[in-house]
């Protein structure tokens, strides 16, 4: 299916949020996530289906003012 | 000074963006003292460490962090925002932007007071960034901020205090809240002004990341802020219209 992946058209196999960052390759790498604007913790990852048109966010520590 | 029930040693709050490299950064918070850094939370494309690498370079500064909602326009989108960072980087303590106006990037004073309620609800210790409004800064204190943050000037701009009548009053409406000027200071000078009007600290980003040499404009802050707590405790004396000679004139010579 074609979900949005930080504003990106991206095709995935992956059913759930954990599985999706595992096929992308972010492995334990240290983000946060959202799913349709809304947050998704990291132990809640797993419990979350995708659905074709999802809108992922994946994010990490930045510069910031 | 406490912000929070934490004990902060310095008065200068220093952002982490637009430093010329690393170590340039690494080197302006060592001359700053700084105790406080902010920090903001990025969409990472897979297969990039760019987070890893800040995430690395932050904790060796040794500081406080202060994650932040930079660029958020709506509650949703600042709640969430909030709800990242605090996972990312372990805190409850969150810079609330939520911008009403892309210009000027004023906060839109509805949508701040909305998402800081929410956010307190939800735990976090809010430090919003706002206006020198006072009814305004009354709202965020009953919706749980115990910090507020009044900008000097919009963000980037480095024009300085633009309303000293306006933060004058806000300071003088809350005496008993620790206020953190944020935002558009470009000269220590300016920053010294806002720590004699009695402001508690100083949180800037662009003043030191964009100076020549930001190390020694960082030190500069430090100097500057130190300055003006100092001459805020010490009663500064009345301005005055005439002149009033110093020395005395009691002994002086009759020469002609």
């Amino acid at each position: 299916m074609k979900i949005m992946i930080n504003g990106s058209p991206t095709e995935t196999q992956a059913e759930t949020l954990d599985a999706v960052l595992e096929e992308l390759g972010f492995g334990d790498a240290k983000v946060a996530t959202a799913v349709n604007e809304d947050f998704v913790s990291a132990a809640q990852r797993g419990q979350v289906a995708l659905a074709p048109g999802d809108r992922v966010e994946i994010v990490t520590p930045r510069q910031g003012g | 000074m406490q912000l929070y029930g934490t004990e902060i040693a310095s008065r200068l709050m220093l952002g982490t963006a637009q430093y010329p490299s690393p170590s340039v950064l690494a080197e302006a918070f060592r001359r700053s003292g700084a105790g406080i850094a902010t920090v903001s939370v990025r969409r990472e494309a897979s297969g990039a460490r760019a987070g890893a690498a800040f995430w690395d370079l932050v904790r060796d500064l040794d500081v406080t962090l202060l994650p932040n909602t930079a660029g958020c326009h709506s509650v949703r989108e600042a709640v969430t925002t909030a709800q990242m960072a605090r996972e990312l980087f372990d805190t409850p303590w969150i810079k609330l932007e939520v911008i009403g106006h892309a210009d000027t990037l004023q906060p839109d004073p509805f949508g701040l007071v909305e998402a800081a309620r929410v956010l307190t609800d939800e735990g976090f210790k809010v430090f919003p960034y706002t206006t020198e409004d006072v009814v305004l800064a009354g709202r965020l204190l009953d919706a749980g901020c115990e910090v507020l943050m009044p900008w000097g000037a919009p963000i980037g701009t480095g024009l300085g205090l633009t309303n000293i009548y306006g933060l004058r009053t806000l300071r003088a409406q809350f005496p008993e809240v620790p206020m953190v000027v944020d935002a558009g200071l470009g000269l220590p000078s300016q920053a010294a002004m806002a720590m004699e009007m009695g402001f508690d600290a100083v949180l800037l980003n662009t003043a030191v990341a964009k100076a020549g040499d930001p190390a020694a404009m960082a030190e500069g802050f430090a100097h500057a802020v130190e300055a003006g707590r100092l001459a805020f405790g010490a009663d500064p004396m009345e301005p005055r219209d005439m002149a009033a000679p110093s020395t005395p004139l009691i002994g002086k010579a009759f020469l002609e």
